[in-house]
């Protein structure tokens, strides 16, 4: 069962084209990454998915619900990490207090902060702030999850605790899609990898078959990383 | 007069000072925040409506705006309010005129958040105004609260305004007083009483300030 179908995506701005036809379907539990050149329009695609940009033209249908995880975390620094993770469980899908403030805490111990319910974002690591955005899109039960470079904003260091993460909701059956600079964390927990540039799908297809083709933009782009 | 009969006489007309600062902070607060929204409507005539507002408040003396505020009435339309008004004018004048600087700080204030938080707040699903009343205002009012403190400084001292229109406040008090006795102690003990007020207002957004250090 499909979650997530797009179909001849186009977006221009200021006449720059920058989505040139995209069409591609992501599978109820899959994990799809995105790789490809800065530039290359990658954030630019998960934004029209999710209604943060506006597509020139193109259909994209959900069948059920999806969550953002933002390069740049995105938490809100006035609440301190539960209240992050369950707000808008509360707030927005009206669910009972308690019910949702016991949710949040597992979801915080499933990503090892079970003892940061109290904190607030400042106050964590870049790390840790992006494992309670993680926990904070998945409070929403969401069928699939868009991650736009989870990693790039942090220190070497924290990148693998939250690769981790990502790599342990794989079990969830949520269906994940991640635009990565980390080719070997895409290798190792893609389903499926789309390489992109200028716009366009490149290549498309199982980790293995898309990192070893011949394409000559997909080598370009390999050897500079 | 001795000093403390002096200090007695100020002290009776400190209440109006008093009720002009807390009458001109309670209502232009909210008031500024209205015409911040209104200043960043989609609707151009909003948009124009408030932006010319603000403009002339900031751009003209708040000493001719009292005048008019209490004299327009009669020149423009002949209604005439008698004396009672006068008190209502000062509340009037000072209320407009404050809200259109505290909206100009909200303004920088909101303008000045980043769009991550619309962002991640629209795909939590939270409304509009959700998203306004419980993420974005909260941070702005941290932002802004040391521009606001500054601008609430000004208006302790600004209250001396009032003598525009004859109301017997502290500053007109004052300056009756030292008419009166051709002593310029009045007049000191007075600013003294200003220092002092302007040192607790201070004090206070100070603590205000200190509660919102918890995050950032
Ligand atoms: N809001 C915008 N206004 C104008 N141009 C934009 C806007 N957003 C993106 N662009 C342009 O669209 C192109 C694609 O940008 P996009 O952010 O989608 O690339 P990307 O593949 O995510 O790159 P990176 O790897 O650097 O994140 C770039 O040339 C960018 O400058
Ligand atoms: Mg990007």
């Amino acid at each position: 069962m499909k979650v997530l179908e797009i179909r001849n995506l186009e977006k221009s701005f200021e006449g720059v084209r920058v989505l040139e036809g995209i069409s591609l379907s992501v599978e109820k539990g899959e994990i799809l990454s995105i790789i490809g050149p800065s530039g290359s329009g990658k954030s630019t695609l998960l934004r029209c998915a999710v209604g943060l940009e506006t597509p020139d033209r193109g259909e994209i249908s959900f069948s059920g619900r999806f969550g953002m995880v933002f390069q740049q975390f995105n938490l809100f620094p006035h609440w301190n990490v539960l209240r992050n993770v369950t707000d808008a469980l509360i707030r927005v899908r009206k669910r009972d207090r308690q019910e949702a403030l016991g949710e949040g805490r597992a979801l915080l111990k499933r990503i090892g902060l079970g003892d940061k319910e109290a904190a607030y974002p400042c106050q964590l690591s870049g790390g840790q702030q992006q494992r309670v955005a993680i926990a904070r899109a998945l409070a929403l039960n969401p069928d699939i999850l868009f991650f736009d470079e989870p990693t790039s904003a942090l220190d070497p260091e924290l990148t693998q605790e939250v690769l981790k993460v990502i790599r342990s909701l794989k079990e969830l059956r949520i269906a994940m899609v991640i635009v990565t600079h980390e080719i070997d964390f895409a290798r190792d927990v893609s389903d499926r990898i789309i390489f992109m540039a200028e716009g366009r799908i490149q290549e498309e297809g199982k980790p293995l078959e898309v990192l070893q083709s011949k394409n000559e933009r997909m080598r370009a782009f390999l050897n500079r990383l | 007069m001795s000093v403390i009969q002096i200090i007695e006489e100020l002290w009776s007309s400190f209440g109006v000072t008093l009720n002009i600062f807390l009458v001109t902070l309670l209502l232009s607060l909210p008031l500024g925040l209205l015409v911040a929204l209104g200043r960043m409507a989609k609707n151009p005539l909003l948009r124009g409506f408030t932006g010319a507002y603000i403009s002339i408040m900031r751009g003209t003396p708040l000493m001719l705006q009292l005048i008019v505020v209490y004299f327009g009435p009669y020149y423009l339309f002949g209604l005439s309010f008698g004396t009672s008004y006068r008190m209502t004018a000062i509340y009037i004048a000072f209320v407009i005129n404050y809200a259109a600087y505290f909206a100009e700080i909200y303004r920088s204030g909101i303008q000045s958040m980043p769009k991550g938080q619309y962002e991640a707040a629209k795909l939590l699903g939270y409304s509009g105004r959700q998203t306004f009343a419980y993420i974005i205002l909260p941070q702005v009012i941290k932002r802004i609260l040391p521009s606001v403190t500054n601008e609430v400084i000004t208006l302790v001292k600004d209250t001396a305004f009032a003598f525009t229109l004859s109301v017997m406040e502290m500053f007109t008090k004052a300056k009756a007083l030292a008419a009166g006795q051709t002593s310029i102690l009045p007049l000191f003990i007075a600013g003294a009483f200003y220092y002092i007020f302007n040192y607790a207002v201070a004090f206070a957004f100070e603590y205000a300030e200190k509660k919102l250090d918890y995050y950032q």
